[in-house]
């Protein structure tokens, strides 16, 4: 098949900070390849943020990880990531090994999931702090100190005190916030958050999610945050994207997603999720599991659990094709979402009165 | 008749001399026959420690715990075997509760062969295959003769719940048991536990940290309790506590949950508090152990002593003197 109108528009736009094009990666394993990402394209507005949503096994932390190429030695990725700045172009998939350690702090930093494991547990704070910043070329101690200190403080933590701790003396919410502030510590462009609240209570949530609406709207970071957590989508994020066995299935902006969603994998994980605020609401599971990547279902990879396949979508993979402004789906079948989204709305609208 | 569980009084400390921390500080709660009961709160404040005790893991360090009426330590052994069957537990890790060297079928058959009387081998193969169907695994032949890592976590949940009910439990302990499992299959365990409560006639007390799934697997004819640092800060019907909390502590969680609906999200307004840091369990703050937290926080109320249960207009107690007096939420 050519290549279709939503690969042609995210090749087209040539201005976007990061740029994903037919991205493809597979590790290579005993029982052969295991493809955990295929053909995906993506384009990041500047100062956006897109949430990357899916559950355990859709490639999205993988995806991720080969933004910033650290994808461990037996996985291959294919494709092509274009990174602009300042009108300067680099092709990521191309950096020689000292350029792509220089990419991946100050152009485009990572902040990991479980933040306990991404300190060295015998370092005070400030050593991993004045480590990062002497690797990227810094001499000045005092200005890295208090470029350190402003930040600490910036995302509301003593800063005095906390510069000087060992990680294992800070709680869950202080380490993440630490990590934030590190990854901003070289001025990136672009700011990638694996699960950012995941195994944080709720109140700490709550403040790290403050803290990073406040990265958007003061300092205009473009961030992606992945996440199997749809409320991380809800409370922050301008763009969603859809990731199910390994490709994206669905693209659009957050309300859109939310409330006019067209791939029937989106439908059912809004469905399965409840809220606090409102009053009971019945919800339904997905039927089946994740697929496993050793044995892909042929066809759409989300037929066998989908309520709307038909024959043709155990066969043929759908494209994304757009569906209203800005709006795309990968269904064969996303008109048929919208009957039953509609009618769904109309059942909330009413119940709601 | 006696409540099937009821913690009279019950501490649990941890720790010795200036280690020692106290992980539960003296709660009481009564379970019927029947109820849902969800203990919710953050890490920390004692919700799992509960569930052990209950579950018979742990002892208590002070009060008592009876079942159907009796002191679980001053069970005689005929006693103890009948509340250790009737008593199950169903942990949140499903990649670390179930051996991996082991298959569906021994992790079934060996608690029916011990413990059921099922005479035959064959009597006892055809109960694993029922609870495989009783849990949703099907077709249930197929998964008797697999490993654990042949199973997707929603699907190795299922089999933790069905070796739970070997031993045609009264009550189960289900401690953050969707927590680990993807959010597409969660409400499929849910109501698959609710099927228990009403086809098996099994009573659940649900552990999270999550007030949403809380809300949905209590909401009809069930209790919210809200643990904080040890003690239970409120309990009520579940409608009651989720729209009318009559804890600040309450009302800081239910404001600050991340909601999955944009339009909520926007409109939530988070309680302001006065300090995000949780106390430490070493030194746990004087009175009402939220007041140097708590945004409605009065001198000379909050932190001299320990706040009681108060009851509430629709049910439920709160133990928050300024927010609650005289039962009704301010």
């Amino acid at each position: 098949m050519a290549q279709n109108d939503y690969s042609n528009m995210i090749a087209a736009d040539v201005d976007a900070p990061l740029r994903l094009e037919d991205i493809s990666i597979y590790y290579k394993t005993a029982k052969g390849r295991v493809q955990a990402v295929r053909g995906v394209n993506l384009a990041l507005k500047a100062g956006e943020s897109l949430a990357l949503i899916g559950e355990s096994g859709s490639g999205k932390t993988t995806l991720g990880l080969g933004i910033v190429r650290l994808l461990v030695k037996t996985a291959v990725i294919q494709g092509s990531i274009t990174y602009r700045r300042d009108q300067k172009e680099v092709e990521v998939l191309d950096l020689a090994p000292e350029a792509l350690r220089q990419f991946r702090w100050q152009q485009c930093a990572m902040v990991f999931q479980s933040a306990l494991n991404a300190f060295n547990p015998v370092l005070r704070v400030w050593e991993q702090i004045w480590d990062t910043a002497k690797a990227h070329g810094w001499r000045d101690k005092e200005a890295v100190r208090k470029q350190a200190l402003d930040l600490l403080n910036f995302v509301q933590l003593d800063a005095d005190r906390v510069i000087n701790a060992y990680p294992h003396e800070l709680s869950g919410g202080m380490r993440q916030r630490v990590l934030i502030a590190m990854s901003l510590l070289l001025n990136p462009q672009v700011l990638i958050l694996d699960e950012p609240t995941t195994a944080l209570d709720i109140l700490t949530q709550r403040t790290i999610i403050t803290l990073l609406r406040r990265l958007k709207e003061e300092k205009n970071f473009t961030m992606i945050f992945i996440s199997h957590d749809l409320a991380i989508a809800a409370e922050l994020a301008d763009r969603i994207a859809t990731m199910y066995g390994g490709r994206l299935v669905e693209v659009g902006p957050t309300d859109q997603l939310f409330y006019s969603p067209r791939h029937p994998y989106t439908l059912g994980l809004i469905r399965a999720v409840p809220t606090v605020t409102g009053g009971f609401e019945e919800l339904s599971s997905i039927p089946g599991s994740p697929p496993d990547f050793i044995n892909m279902p042929s066809g759409c990879k989300f037929h066998p659990r989908c309520a709307f396949a038909t024959e043709k979508c155990s066969q043929e993979e759908p494209d994304l094709e757009p569906v209203s402004n800005g709006h795309y789906a990968a269904c064969w079948h996303w008109r048929e979402v919208k009957v039953e989204v509609d009618r769904w709305n109309e059942v909330r609208a009413a119940a709601a009165n | 008749m006696a409540p099937l569980i009821e913690l009279k009084n019950v501490t649990r400390r941890f720790g010795k001399g200036d280690q020692r921390i106290t992980a539960v500080d003296n709660i009481s709660l009564s379970i019927e026959k029947g109820d849902i009961v969800c203990l919710v709160g953050e890490s920390g404040c004692g919700k799992s420690t509960t569930g052990s005790m209950v579950a018979g893991l742990l002892p208590t360090s002070e009060g008592q715990i009876l079942y159907k009426g009796q002191d679980i330590a001053q069970m005689d052994r005929a006693q103890y075997r009948e509340y250790r069957h009737g008593v199950q537990i169903v942990h949140q890790d499903p990649y670390a509760s179930l051996n991996p060297t082991q298959t569906v079928e021994q992790m079934l058959t060996t608690p029916l062969q011990k413990h059921g009387n099922y005479g035959s081998r064959t009597a006892v193969r055809r109960r694993a295959i029922e609870l495989l169907e009783i849990v949703g695994l099907t077709p249930a032949e197929e998964v008797m003769a697999k490993h654990p890592h042949q199973l997707s976590g929603g699907q190795r949940q299922r089999v933790s719940v069905a070796r739970a009910l070997t031993l045609n439990p009264a009550f189960i302990v289900a401690d953050e048991a969707v927590s680990m499992v993807d959010v597409s299959l969660r409400v499929s365990i849910l109501t698959m536990l609710s099927r228990l409560r009403t086809e098996l006639d099994v009573t659940f007390l649900f552990i999270t940290h999550d007030l949403a799934l809380a809300k949905y697997f209590a909401w009809q004819e069930g209790r919210v309790v809200v643990m904080y640092l040890g003690r239970i800060v409120e309990e009520g019907p579940t409608p009651r506590v989720i729209q009318n909390p009559g804890h600040a502590y309450t009302q800081a969680l239910l404001s600050a949950v991340p909601e999955a609906d944009p339009n909520i999200a926007r409109k939530k307004k988070p309680l302001e508090l006065r300090s995000a840091d949780i106390p430490s369990l070493l030194r746990l703050p004087s009175g009402c152990t939220f007041h140097p937290r708590c945004p409605y926080f009065v001198p000379g109320v909050c932190e001299t002593a320990v706040p009681s249960l108060i009851p509430i207009a629709g049910g439920g107690a709160a133990a928050c003197p300024v927010l609650n007096k005289e039962g009704v939420v301010a």
